[in-house]
């Protein structure tokens, strides 16, 4: 359909999109979960309340979230500059990216894991377990199924905004669109990526649902 | 010897503006190698009452002694080291749902630092003991009510504690699975001499296993003694109510069932 180069480009584009979906959802769990976790550990109702560190933690999860995405995108760029040399191209949109997930991958596991049955920590703490012990060997594993659900979701998100990042020039697929599809009038090469997008988020959506099913203990 | 004292508890939870005494002046003395019951209609206190006895709960005021130690003087490494040596078993089992069977037994003992190769092999023995040596490698949600409460005593057993706390713990479940567990209850007790508190709001399983027992009224004990004196001689309304009001449920839900053609042998699932 496209010449030679176009396709290269595509395949490209399609190679980047994922690069920094994959590389900002693993950041983002890396800051999101620990996160996540000590929000609904120190919750009032959690396994160690504390008061101080859940409001601090709940504010800058509401101020990052807050914050449009493409707001972020800007007002990083000097932070991204700082720590990787530049503030354009895939692995610039991955700081901005990690940025904005964090935050929201704190939210999605904070609400997993208080989904988790009180009577199974309850039972734990009668065994004597402490709050490691809890966290570690309770809540990650009872949360498991709905964990991956989010990671999913994650993924999903992510890829969505790292096209967001196409405006300045972040790569990867959503730049092609903006490129080509916006500035140059070339509406075929516009819906070609978004169907690559929709492909990308599908694929990603089922095999996410297929493990987390897989793992998932509770059916008999 | 007594094995877990309680003096003058009292526990009052604080909401925004409400004050409820959940506990009022509790004493409570249960000798090593007994099988006491707690029984009360629901909301009289029991629930709280065994949670105060492993500090799940916190009391407002008052002293809880298991052994030779108060509960209320120990740091929370060495109540955590306490809370081993008293095996609990809850209303609705709280298995670990994504752990097989013989996972959920080593919890415990993985919690305590135990061996992975030991802890599996005290597990299985202790599934053994419960009867469950065929369920290993099975998840909790493949299993029935009864299946899934001895899992759990297993899991309770494994760090070979002094007291067994029993929350309720055959309220969820049908009068013939009721008996089954009592029975290995009572087996635990003799054979392990391990002494058991046990919450209950059914005259029957009192009547079935306990030594001793405690009548619970609006979280107050109101009545305590022997099983026999109690059945016998009863001095409380709240007593002889449920005493009697059993007998009354009985009679009328046999007379109901053989009424519409059931005969009460059959009838095995929750009527109540």
């Amino acid at each position: 359909m496209f010449s030679s180069e176009v396709n290269q480009m595509l395949l490209q584009g399609i190679g980047e999109t994922l690069y920094m979906t994959l590389v900002s959802t693993f950041f983002g769990y890396v800051l999101g979960l620990p996160m996540g976790i000590a929000l609904a550990v120190t919750d009032r109702e959690g396994v160690k309340p504390n008061a101080v560190i859940y409001k601090i933690l709940d504010v800058i999860a509401n101020i990052v979230r807050s914050i449009p995405f493409l707001i972020l995108l800007i007002l990083l760029i000097p932070f991204t500059r700082l720590l990787v040399g530049k503030s354009y191209g895939s692995t610039a949109t991955i700081v901005p990216l990690v940025v904005a997930a964090a935050p929201f991958i704190g939210r999605m596991v904070e609400s997993s894991i208080k989904e988790v049955d009180f009577g199974v920590i309850e039972a734990a703490k009668s065994m004597g377990a402490g709050t490691f012990s809890i966290i570690w060997k309770v809540l990650l594993v009872e949360a498991r199924t709905s964990l991956l659900v989010g990671v999913t979701i994650a993924l999903g998100t992510i890829l969505g905004y790292s096209a967001m990042a196409g405006v300045i020039g972040g790569g990867g697929l959503g730049d092609i669109a903006i490129r080509y599809g916006y500035y140059r009038w070339q509406t075929d090469i516009m819906l070609v990526t978004v169907i690559l997008l929709v492909v990308l988020v599908q694929l990603l959506q089922t095999i996410g649902m297929k493990v987390s099913v897989r793992l998932d203990k509770r059916k008999s | 010897m007594s094995e877990i004292q309680v003096k003058n508890l009292c526990k009052t939870f604080t909401g925004k503006d409400t004050v409820v005494k959940a506990l009022k002046d509790i004493e409570l003395t249960i000798e090593s190698g007994d099988i006491y019951g707690i029984i009360g209609m629901s909301g009289a206190g029991k629930s709280t009452l065994v949670r105060c006895l492993n500090y799940l709960e916190t009391p407002t005021s008052g002293e809880v002694w298991v052994g030779e130690q108060e509960l209320g003087a120990l740091k929370e490494k060495e109540l955590r080291e306490l809370r081993s040596r008293i095996g609990m078993i809850f209303q609705h089992f709280n298995l670990l749902m994504q752990k097989n069977v013989l996972d959920n037994v080593c919890f415990p003992l993985l919690i305590q630092g135990v061996k992975k190769k030991e802890a599996r092999a005290r597990a299985k023995k202790l599934l053994k003991t419960v009867g469950l040596s065929d369920k290993e490698k099975s998840y909790p949600a493949q299993l029935s009510g009864g299946q899934k409460q001895r899992v759990a005593i297993a899991r309770a057993l494994a760090s070979e504690p002094e007291v067994l706390l029993c929350d309720e713990a055959t309220s969820a479940l049908d009068p013939k699975t009721t008996a089954s567990i009592l029975k290995l209850l009572q087996e635990i007790n003799r054979d392990m001499g391990i002494t058991i508190v046990l919450i209950t709001h059914q005259m029957s399983v009192v009547r079935q296993i306990c030594n001793h027992v405690a009548i619970m009224e609006k979280g107050r004990i109101v009545e305590s003694g022997s099983v026999e004196q109690i059945f016998n001689h009863p001095e409380t309304d709240v007593a002889r109510h449920l005493i009697l009001g059993e007998h009354q449920e009985e009679k009328e839900n046999g007379e109901y069932l053989h009424s519409i053609g059931v005969e009460s042998e059959e009838v095995t699932g929750d009527v109540f």
